[in-house]
C-alpha cells in the first residue's frame, strides 16, 4: 500500500491473534492443572527472569496480567476496595491492591438465588436485542430491549476461604460455580512467589505481603534504579549473585536440580519471542499502520506471561505474517481512518478502555508508538547477559535512556504528538513524565498532552477531562500542520 | 460581498457565554449567564444573544461550540476544545500573546501560542485546587462574595500561608485561621497565592513566554492576577472581555471555517 493511502478495516481476529490468545489461556489452564496434580505453582512479577523458573519446569502465573484482566472486566474497583478494607491505602498501585485482595481470598462472584441456584440477572447488562432484519427491538417504553442471551448476573465480592470452609454439598457447589468464569478470577493460589523490583519498588512489599499471607517462600531479585545509561560490571555481578541464590531456592521449591538444557531452551525461546515481538512492533512504522497500536497492549499479555515458551514465539511470527498480509492488501485492524499518529505513554486505563478509545476514534488518532516495544525486545546470551538485560526495565533505567527509547520509536514510527497517561497507580512511571514531556516537545517538536487516570482503579479517571485533552492535542497537531503549510 | 456573521458559544461548568462576530473582526453581540452545562444556561444564553442583537440562527454562517458542555450544544454546527478557543480569542485581543492562562470553574489551562496557534498546553490534574471552584469554596467559608475577593485582598498587610494541594484541607486551614482571629483580607491574600502557586507549577511545565494573558472569569479578581504576577515573575495582561475569550475564539474559528466552506 502506498504511503498515506487510506487503509480498509480488517474485522475479526487474525490467526496470529487467536494463537496469542491461546498461549495466555494455556498458561492459566496449565497452572490450574499443575495445582490439581499437587505441583507447586508460583506467582511472578512481570519482569522476573522467567527463564529461571522454566529451567525447573515450574508453572508460573502473573498477578500484574491478572490484575489488568480483572480491571478490564470492570471488577477493579470491587477488589481495590476490598484491599482498602483490609487496610491497604488507596495510594498503593491498583494492580497491587487487586492482587492483595485476591491473595487474601477475595473473588468476584455472580449473585444467585440460594433456594433455586439460579443467577440473579442485572437488567442493565446485555446487548440490544435485534430482530431478523437486524433492527433493534424496542420495549413498551420505547427503550431498546436487552438480548437475554447476553445479559449477565449481578456481581458481588465473595471469599474463597469462606466457600472452601463450607460443608461439602449442593450449596458449596453452587457457590463455587458462581465464581465469575474468567481465567483471572480462577487463578490458583501460590506455593511460592518470584519478585523482581526492576519494574517498580512497590513490588517488593506487595510480594512480601503475599508470601506472608500464604506463608510461602519469596524469591527476590533486587535490581536498583540505574542512574547510568550502561550497566557496569559491578551491577552485573550484584544481580548475577542473586540469580545463583534464586537457582538454589528454586531447587528446594521444585525438588529438582537446575536443568541447564531446559534453561538454554527457555533463553532461546525468550530471545526468539523478543525478536518476533520487535518485528511486530515495527509494523507500526508503516503509514497508515496495518494495526491499531492498542493491539500491542493486548499482546503484552503474551510477552509478560509466556515469553520463554516456543508457542509464544511462533504466535508472534504468525502475527507478523498477518500484518504482512495487511500491508499487501491495504487493510488494518484500526477501525477508523488514521489521520494522526501518537505515542501513548503509560499503561492504559484498563477499566475504561471504551472511554479511552472513543475520542481517539472520533479524532482519527492511532497509537503508533508505545515504550513496551524496546522495553521487552531484549536479547541475551547466558546468565551475565541476562542480568544486564533485566536491568533495563522501563522504570529502572535513567531518564536519558528512557527518553532515548521513546524518542527513537517516536521518530521511527512517525508520530505527530504524544499522549501521556499520568497513572495514579504508578508513581515511578508518572513521576518523571513532566520532564520527559518537556524533552519530547523540545527534541521532537511535537505537542504533548497529559491526562490523569489509573491502570486499574476507575475512580481516578474522568472521561470528560480526558476528551478535552485529546481534542486539544488533535487541534494542536492540526495547527502545526497549518503553520507548516503557511 | 455580504457580511459574514458567526456565533461562538462557550458552555463551561459554571457559566454560559456567547459572542456574535461580524466578518471575523467586530463583536456585535455578547451574552453571559452564571450557570453552565446541565442547566437552562446554554439555552437561555443563546436566546438572549439573538434577542439582544435582533439576529437569528439562520443569519449565522457557522456556529461553533466550545467549553465543557460543547458536546451538548444542539444549535452548534461544530465544536472545538476550549483550549484552542481561548488561544485564538486571546491572540485576537493581544497579538503579542505567547502564554494564555485560563482559570475556569473546574479546570486550569496554560496554553503556549506561536503565531496565533496553540502549540502546547497543560491542564490541572483531577483536583479542584487552583480552580475557580476553589475560590468559590473559600469565599463561602469567609462569608464574602467571590466578586469582593480582589478588593478585600488589596487591604491585606501580611500574607497567610494556605495549602495549595487540596481544596478540603485548604478550607480547614481557612476555618482555623478565622478561629485564630486572622484578618479576612490576609487570609484571602493567602488563598490567592495558593491558587497562583498551583497555576505557576503548571505554567513552568509548558514554559512561560511573554506576553502572558489571563482569561476566564477569575481574571476579574485583581488579587489573583497580582499574586500570579508575583509567583510567575511576569506581567499578566487581562481584558475587560475576559469571560468571553473562549466564546470569541469559537466565533473566530467559526468565521475561518465558514470562509473555507464558502470557497468549497
Amino acid at each position: 500500500m502506498a504511503e498515506n493511502e487510506k487503509a480498509k478495516v480488517k474485522k475479526g481476529p487474525s490467526p496470529g491473534v487467536l494463537a496469542l490468545r491461546k498461549v495466555v489461556d494455556d498458561v492459566y489452564e496449565e497452572a490450574r492443572q499443575a495445582k490439581k496434580r499437587g505441583e507447586p505453582v508460583g506467582w511472578s512479577s512481570s519482569k522476573f527472569p522467567c527463564e529461571l523458573a522454566a529451567a525447573f519446569g515450574l508453572h508460573v502465573v502473573y498477578p500484574e496480567n491478572q490484575a489488568a484482566g480483572i480491571a478490564a472486566n470492570r471488577n477493579g474497583e470491587m477488589l481495590c476496595q476490598a484491599a482498602e478494607d483490609l487496610g491497604y491505602d488507596n495510594d498503593i498501585c491498583g494492580y497491587a491492591r487487586i492482587s492483595l485482595a485476591y491473595s487474601a481470598g477475595y473473588r468476584v462472584g455472580r449473585k444467585y438465588d440460594h433456594e433455586t441456584g439460579e443467577f440473579i440477572i442485572n437488567p442493565a447488562s446485555g446487548k440490544p436485542l435485534k430482530d431478523e432484519n437486524g433492527q433493534v427491538v424496542l420495549d413498551e417504553n420505547g427503550n431498546p430491549k436487552k438480548d437475554p442471551k447476553t445479559q449477565q448476573p449481578f456481581e458481588e465480592l465473595v471469599n474463597i476461604n469462606d466457600i472452601e470452609a463450607m460443608p461439602e454439598g449442593e450449596e458449596k457447589e453452587r457457590a463455587l460455580n458462581a465464581l465469575k468464569p474468567i481465567r483471572q478470577n480462577l487463578m490458583p493460589a501460590p506455593d511460592f512467589v518470584l519478585c523482581c523490583n526492576n519494574i517498580c519498588n512497590c513490588m517488593t512489599k506487595w510480594y512480601e505481603n503475599i508470601a506472608r499471607m500464604h506463608n510461602i517462600p519469596l524469591v527476590m531479585i533486587d535490581i536498583p534504579y540505574n542512574n547510568d545509561v550502561d550497566v557496569d560490571d559491578s551491577k552485573v555481578k550484584y544481580v548475577r549473585a542473586q540469580f545463583d541464590a534464586a537457582i538454589h531456592q528454586l531447587e528446594k521449591i521444585s525438588g529438582r536440580k537446575f536443568d541447564e538444557k531446559k534453561f538454554e531452551e527457555a533463553c532461546a525461546n525468550a530471545n526468539r519471542t523478543a525478536k518476533a515481538w520487535l518485528k511486530v512492533c515495527d509494523y507500526l512504522q508503516y503509514k497508515p499502520s496495518p494495526m491499531s497500536g492498542f493491539d500491542l497492549f493486548n499482546h503484552m499479555a503474551d510477552v509478560v506471561t509466556a515469553r520463554a515458551k516456543v508457542e509464544t514465539a511462533e504466535a508472534f511470527e504468525l502475527l507478523e505474517k498477518d500484518l504482512e498480509e495487511n500491508i499487501k492488501n491495504g487493510t488494518s485492524t484500526l477501525p477508523f481512518e488514521e489521520k494522526k499518529r501518537v505515542m501513548f505513554e503509560g499503561i492504559p486505563c484498563w477499566p475504561k478502555l471504551p472511554a479511552l478509545f472513543k475520542p481517539l476514534k472520533e479524532n482519527g488518532i492511532n497509537v503508533t508508538a508505545v515504550v513496551y516495544a524496546p522495553a521487552f525486545g531484549f536479547v541475551f546470551d547466558g546468565l551475565d547477559e541476562m542480568a544486564k538485560a533485566y536491568y533495563k526495565a522501563p522504570n529502572s533505567v535513567c531518564i536519558e535512556q528512557g527518553v532515548a527509547w521513546r524518542e527513537g520509536i517516536c521518530r521511527d514510527n512517525k508520530v505527530d504528538g504524544v499522549l501521556v497517561h499520568y497513572n495514579r497507580s504508578c508513581k515511578p512511571w508518572s513521576g518523571y513524565m513532566a520532564e520527559m514531556q518537556r524533552r519530547f516537545t523540545r527534541d521532537l517538536g511535537v505537542p504533548c498532552a497529559g491526562f490523569d487516570g489509573d491502570q486499574a482503579d476507575p475512580r481516578n479517571f474522568n472521561a470528560a477531562q480526558y476528551e478535552t485533552r485529546v481534542q486539544g492535542l488533535m487541534e494542536a497537531m492540526e495547527a502545526k500542520d497549518l503553520a507548516k503549510e503557511a | 460581498m455580504a457580511d459574514v456573521f458567526t456565533l461562538g458559544i462557550d458552555i463551561g461548568s459554571t457559566a454560559s457565554k456567547a459572542v456574535i462576530l461580524k466578518n471575523g473582526e467586530e463583536i456585535i453581540g455578547k451574552s453571559l449567564l452564571d450557570v453552565g452545562t446541565g442547566t437552562s444556561g446554554p439555552e437561555r444564553v443563546i436566546r438572549q444573544i439573538f434577542e439582544d442583537t435582533g439576529m437569528t440562527k439562520e443569519q449565522m454562517a457557522l456556529i461553533m461550540g466550545t467549553g465543557y458542555g460543547r458536546n451538548s450544544i444542539e444549535i452548534a454546527d461544530q465544536n472545538m476544545s476550549e483550549l484552542s478557543c481561548h488561544a485564538r480569542g486571546a491572540y485576537f485581543l493581544l497579538p503579542s500573546v505567547h502564554t494564555v492562562i485560563d482559570i475556569g470553574g473546574q479546570d486550569v489551562k496554560v496554553i503556549q501560542i506561536d503565531n496565533g496557534a496553540m502549540v502546547n498546553f497543560q491542564m490541572n490534574d483531577k483536583c479542584a485546587a487552583g480552580t475557580g471552584r476553589f475560590l468559590d469554596v473559600m469565599a463561602r467559608v469567609l462569608e464574602v462574595e467571590v466578586s469582593e475577593l480582589g478588593d478585600l485582598a488589596a487591604q491585606s498587610t501580611k500574607r497567610v500561608g494556605i495549602s495549595s494541594t487540596c481544596t478540603v484541607f485548604a478550607e480547614s486551614e481557612v476555618i482555623s485561621q478565622l478561629a485564630h482571629g486572622t484578618k479576612k483580607s490576609d487570609i484571602i491574600n493567602g488563598v490567592h497565592h495558593s491558587v497562583a502557586a498551583r497555576v505557576t507549577g503548571l505554567a513552568h511545565r509548558v514554559g512561560i513566554r511573554d506576553d502572558v494573558m489571563m482569561t476566564g472569569g477569575v481574571a476579574q479578581n485583581k488579587g489573583v492576577v497580582s499574586a500570579l504576577e508575583e509567583e510567575l515573575g511576569h506581567i499578566v495582561h487581562t481584558t475587560p472581555l475576559t469571560q468571553y475569550v473562549g466564546a470569541l475564539g469559537a466565533a473566530l474559528f467559526a468565521y475561518q471555517k465558514a470562509l473555507v466552506k464558502a470557497k468549497q
